[in-house]
């Protein structure tokens, strides 16, 4: 990412999420029929009736919904890395972003865990530390106007 | 009707853990449907292979490695990957041939020697495969998954974790007689309550173990059999349907391996979910509804995804699944059993050997011998699976 607000924290994968003060997933938008994809989706269009082959760069809304949740109360095996010895539960949440019509799946945001989530409650997208060196993106629960974020 | 492919024979190597090489097993349960068919190795003009991708490259190529064990006969190969599908691949893979007339008997075979704990993927820097990636920068598991179903049951269906339990203890008596489970203990809600939570809302006995087993089917056309003069006598089992469907987009329930569903943007979702479908898709091709089912073998992962398959092969209503495991509908001796061989619950999952697993529970209950297990009367069973990759089936058989 041309981004490079945290010189020291590279995203742990290239092109999926930008950085820095409103960071967002980067996705793919079909030109033709307007299908939306993430990761993204570079040469054709999944839409089985378009026949697209134009995908735009776009980035995904950064606040949704929880579809779902849940966490890992074990250490999951390698590739993870572990953050913490000994290990620590996250949480994770699925999150429904209804402009693009998409349930996107990431960490929840460190201090939160599942009894701060319930389905349907509004979460905001953040990047933090995924281990020493790189970062990833999470869902950070947000308290929307008139309600607390539990 | 008389196009139907019969079932001469099934056979299993107990589930368990006993850390010897996918192949023996899968040739111990060769031999047993060998024998059950009453035919020889030599009768056997096609096999197919359930791949398992964790045994390297003999595992690549199961069906020439179980024909090689068995003892190189000339036989016709092939081998299948569809992850937990993978048996009903196979075996859809055979019933083509024989109904093409290609193949007049065919043995389909599936084993799997797995490792303890969660199943991981393969090793190495993998970032173009989302499989190795989800662990990477999500250390997103299998029963993450399962538990990101459960929790949106309980939000949408207001399930409890005493119903998922309760879906624990049901299994667990019913296996208790199956001697290729491998675990034959009743449960309680109480003791399932108080296993360790492993993603929150399921706990540890909520979620199936990873197990070593091997099952195997022998199909053949109707002439064949006759010619064989073997298996089948007056009760033969005729093989209905396999459906192996793959999703319909926009398929907007997040699945195993993936970090997102498809979009709704731009195409509305379809009429059936995914899990719908495969089931749908069965009843279809065999002419035959829930109504009709005498019991079914539906893909346990976890106990949550037991209730929601009671729902996706038609069993009850979007909603009703608790009430159908809390008043005793699904136990044997109810309406319609479910996983009266005892399910994952208490056999863990072989992964390429688990689809057929299913399938010998079924042939075994419409012939009547499913001993300390069994469904009084049973006339049609259907069995329902999914896995990674957009990857299910389901099996319909009939007396």
């Amino acid at each position: 990412m041309a981004d490079s607000t945290t010189p020291a924290m590279a995203p742990a994968i290239d092109g999926w999420f930008t950085t820095g003060d409103e960071p967002a997933l980067i996705g793919t938008r079909c030109r033709a029929c307007g299908s939306v994809f993430f990761p993204r989706e570079e040469a054709f269009c999944r839409n089985p009736r378009c026949a697209g082959t134009e995908l735009e760069e776009t980035t995904l809304s950064r606040r949704g919904r929880v579809w779902s949740y849940t966490d890992a109360r074990y250490q999951p095996p390698p590739p993870y890395v572990p953050r913490t010895d000994p290990y620590e539960p996250f949480a994770i949440a699925a999150v429904e972003l209804e402009e693009e019509g998409i349930v996107v799946l990431g960490q929840v945001a460190d201090g939160y865990g599942v009894d701060d989530l319930a389905v349907g409650v509004p979460v905001e997208l953040v990047v933090e530390p995924l281990d020493d060196t790189s970062s990833i993106w999470r869902w950070k629960p947000v308290a929307a106007a008139g309600e607390e974020a539990r | 009707m008389s196009d139907d492919v019969l079932v001469l024979g099934v056979g299993m190597h107990p589930w368990g853990k006993w850390g010897r090489s996918f192949v023996s097993y899968g040739v111990h349960a060769a031999r047993a449907a060998l024998a059950d068919a009453g035919i020889d190795w030599s009768d056997v003009d096609l096999v197919v292979g359930g791949e398992t991708v964790r045994n390297g490259y003999a595992g690549y190529v199961a069906g020439a490695t179980f024909a090689q064990a068995l003892g190189w006969s000339g036989a016709r190969v092939a081998t299948s990957y569809a992850a937990c599908a993978t048996g009903a691949q196979a075996l859809d893979t055979a019933r083509a041939r024989i109904r093409a007339g290609m193949s007049d008997v065919a043995l389909v075979v599936g084993a799997d020697t797995t490792p303890k704990g969660f199943l991981a993927p393969n090793a190495g820097e993998r970032y173009d495969d989302p499989d190795w990636l989800r662990f990477r920068l999500l250390g997103m598991t299998n029963p993450a998954y399962f538990a990101l179903y459960a929790r949106r049951r309980m939000a949408l269906h207001g399930a409890t974790p005493e119903d998922f339990a309760r879906v624990k203890v049901k299994n667990a008596r019913h296996g208790l007689a199956n001697p290729n489970a491998r675990y034959r203990k009743e449960v309680t809600v109480e003791e399932v309550l108080a296993s360790p939570v492993v993603a929150d809302p399921l706990h540890l006995l909520d979620i199936c173990a990873t197990s070593d087993g091997g099952a195997a089917v022998v199909l053949a056309s109707p002439a064949a059999a006759r010619r064989l003069g073997s298996g089948p006598g007056d009760r033969p089992v005729r093989l209905r349907a396999v459906s192996t469907v793959t999703p319909t987009f926009p398929n907007t329930v997040i699945e195993m391996p993936n970090f997102a569903t498809d979009s709704s943007a731009a195409v509305a979702p379809p009429e059936r979910t995914f899990r719908d479908s495969i089931a749908h898709a069965a009843y279809e091709e065999a002419g035959l509804g829930p109504e009709d089912m005498s019991l079914a073998e539906v893909y346990d992962l976890s106990t949550a995804l037991e209730l929601d398959w009671y729902e996706n092969i038609g069993l009850c209503k979007p909603g009703e699944a608790e009430r159908l495991v809390r008043d005793g509908d699904t136990t044997i001796g109810g309406r319609i059993p479910v996983n009266p061989s005892g399910g994952l619950a208490c056999f863990g999952e072989a992964v390429p050997a688990q689809a057929l697993a299913q399938v010998c529970e079924v042939v075994w209950q419409l012939r009547g011998q499913a001993e300390g297990r069994q469904v009084e009367g049973a006339r049609a069973g259907i069995t329902a699976n999914q896995g990674l990759f957009g990857h299910g089936s389901s099996v319909i058989l009939s007396l």
